[in-house]
């Protein structure tokens, strides 16, 4: 299969998830026990404002219409209107998009540097109690709140150490980058436990095939074996991990964005919520939503690049 | 290896040189055995001291979790109050007690629910294919695209913060892990000879699958579950810590941690304590599914 045709082949597989995401995320709005207008509304609630409500979310509409509208402006590229603060929410999704992705890579990124010396290790020494002691991490973590554990690094690294400012995200970009560090650091310590497993696995799998033999039968020094030979195709299956994790690493940021007041899409969210903005909080599911089977799509199709054994399948 | 639900007589009948009744093995193993996996005792030994606690939180604080005094608030740890009282005078001991009686009671609650619909959805769709397992995968796709906690803060959002928001939402998100789990060991299991020899002996689908099939596949949901109970006392406790929990006053270690962090400067251990309950309670059910996995692992 060509590269073309197969990169085709996972978009459409794409579809209907996407299609799926829509419809949940369309229904979530009709969970709301009662009638969101008067959710919303609260005491001002009256009869005239509840219709205004409803005209303008279109729920005096029937429902099949109802989504055939909302789907019509979302192929638009209109997300809705936020309540609160009269604006469309792309706007203002846009406007936080920067710290989020910030965020994000360097969370990545230190998840990376975290996880290769520790798999390796456990690899290499596997059985030994240096192997044990990593193997066990995940008991440990496992019933971490991140949250709590951002709070943790507050207090040690910012509060009691000075090293560090406690929230906020800066003015520039070297501000910025200095905000993120904590933030990052906390989501890449609730990531590795799981990345650190599978790359290990995949090691140890690796350090058995034939050509390391070989490699090391011609005389390959370990450290060339270890890193030229075995390292690069074990780190394969760590882009598939990192995608898996993908889910939980956006989600991570909404509750982080919060410990360290980052100003995300996250922190956004729990904005919007606060005020009661149903659409705005809509909004914002899908996108997150999205950027997740983006970001599957893209790491299936690095990965046949890569690997082009995986298109065959 | 080939594993035979307890039940299938009828399997004997058609060859009778087969191997022992290996589900038997396991349970009786279990019974016998499950003292000499270190993990699990570890792991029981450090749940039982917690839940013991909390049960008997009464007998063991003199103070009530809600009862506010104005004139003791932000104490230090002392003899009167052994982890301090919070900014409303409330004493950290009886609501780290409490609060763990609220976040433990949901947190095992909240996994029957999506433990039963993930189950039945996975066996239906492993066992009858086609149709029915592209429609579930369909659906367990949907709901993966969504990262855990944006879905499930949203929809505690939408339907309303408190006990039945969470169990609402828990459901619809976690049911995927238990429906996966399930599909995979029934498609495996449902070539196995029995399940054949069930089918020749003319056994309907309902009683092949509550009977023959459930009782070999339920063992890596049941271990997964003790993971999952971890994953839910989490959500809660963070959903607490975002204002999406339980309303107050009923404590909750999230809202502590929360109220915690406002006095970090001064005040660290109004943060930690709730913070290290919960590491406790995650690691207690860690060693204690670690155990599990071990001892139902057939031989």
């Amino acid at each position: 299969m060509s590269i073309a045709s197969y990169i085709f082949k996972r978009c459409l597989l794409a579809v209907p998830t996407i299609f799926g995401v829509t419809i949940l995320v369309f229904f979530m709005i009709h969970l709301v026990p009662g009638d969101p207008a008067v959710t919303l509304l609260g005491p001002r609630a009256t009869p005239e404002l509840i219709a205004q409500l409803h005209h303008a979310w279109g729920l005096d509409k029937p429902l099949l219409q109802q989504y055939l509208l909302y789907m019509q402006r979302l192929i638009h590229g209109d997300l809705g209107q936020s309540f609160f603060f009269q604006l469309p929410a792309t706007t203002l999704i846009a406007e936080r998009t920067g710290a989020t992705v910030l965020l994000l890579v360097t969370a990545t990124l230190f998840t990376v540097v975290v996880t290769i010396p520790l798999a390796i290790l456990a690899a290499i020494k596997r059985d030994k109690t240096t192997d044990h002691l990593i193997r066990s991490l995940p008991i440990a973590t496992l019933g971490m709140p991140s949250f709590w554990v951002g709070i943790m690094l507050i207090l040690i690294v910012s509060l009691r150490l000075g090293l560090l400012p406690v929230g906020g995200y800066g003015q520039n970009l070297p501000e910025h980058l200095q905000s993120v560090i904590l933030p990052a650091l906390t989501i890449a310590l609730a990531i590795s436990p799981m990345t650190i497993r599978s790359l290990r696995a995949s090691m140890i799998e690796v350090l058995e095939a034939d050509y390391i033999l070989t490699a090391r039968a011609k005389g390959a020094s370990s450290a060339r074996v270890l890193f030229r030979h075995a390292l690069r195709n074990a780190l394969i299956p760590m882009v598939t991990v990192l995608s898996v994790n993908m889910g939980w690493l956006v989600g991570g940021t909404v509750v982080i964005e919060r410990v360290f007041a980052i100003p995300g899409i996250g922190g956004l969210m729990l904005d919007a919520i606060g005020n009661r903005d149903f659409a705005l909080v809509q909004a914002i599911t899908f996108v997150f939503a999205i950027f997740v089977i983006f970001v599957y799509l893209v790491a299936d199709v690095s990965y046949s690049l890569i690997d082009p054994r995986v298109r065959y399948n | 290896m080939s594993t035979l639900a307890p039940e299938s007589t009828a399997h004997h009948s058609l060859s009778p040189d087969l191997p022992p009744l290996a589900v038997a093995n396991v349970k009786d193993g279990f019974r016998t055995r499950w003292y000499r996996s270190r993990s699990f005792v570890a792991g029981l030994v450090i749940l039982g001291v917690i839940i013991g606690l909390c049960t008997f939180a009464p007998l063991l604080t003199p103070y009530s979790p809600t009862q506010q005094d104005l004139t003791h608030v932000l104490q230090p740890p002392s003899a009167e109050h052994i982890l301090g009282t919070d900014q409303l005078g409330i004493d950290m001991w009886s609501q780290l007690l409490y609060g763990g009686r609220t976040d433990l009671r949901i947190g095992f609650l909240a996994v029957i629910l999506p433990f039963i619909l993930g189950t039945t959805l996975g066996c239906l769709a492993g066992y009858y294919g086609r149709g029915v397992d592209v429609g579930v995968m369909r659906l367990v796709d949907i709901v993966v695209a969504f990262p855990f906690y944006v879905l499930v803060i949203a929809l505690v959002f939408v339907i309303g913060p408190g006990e039945r928001g969470i169990y609402i939402a828990i459901t619809i998100v976690g049911w995927v892990s238990y429906a996966r789990i399930v599909r995979g060991e029934i498609l495996v299991a449902k070539q196995q000879d029995y399940v054949l020899a069930a089918r020749a002996a003319g056994f309907g689908a309902p009683r092949i699958i509550v009977r023959h099939l459930l009782p070999n596949v339920i063992t890596q949901a049941i271990v997964f579950a003790t993971a999952d109970v971890v994953l839910c006392i989490l959500a809660i406790v963070t959903l607490g810590y975002l204002g999406l929990g339980v309303p107050p006053p009923i404590p909750d270690w999230g809202r502590m941690i929360f109220n915690g962090q406002q006095f970090l400067t001064t005040q660290w251990q109004l943060a930690t304590f709730p913070g290290l309950a919960v590491v406790a309670t995650g690691v207690g059910l860690a060693l204690l599914g670690d155990g599990l996995s071990d001892l139902l692992r057939p031989e």
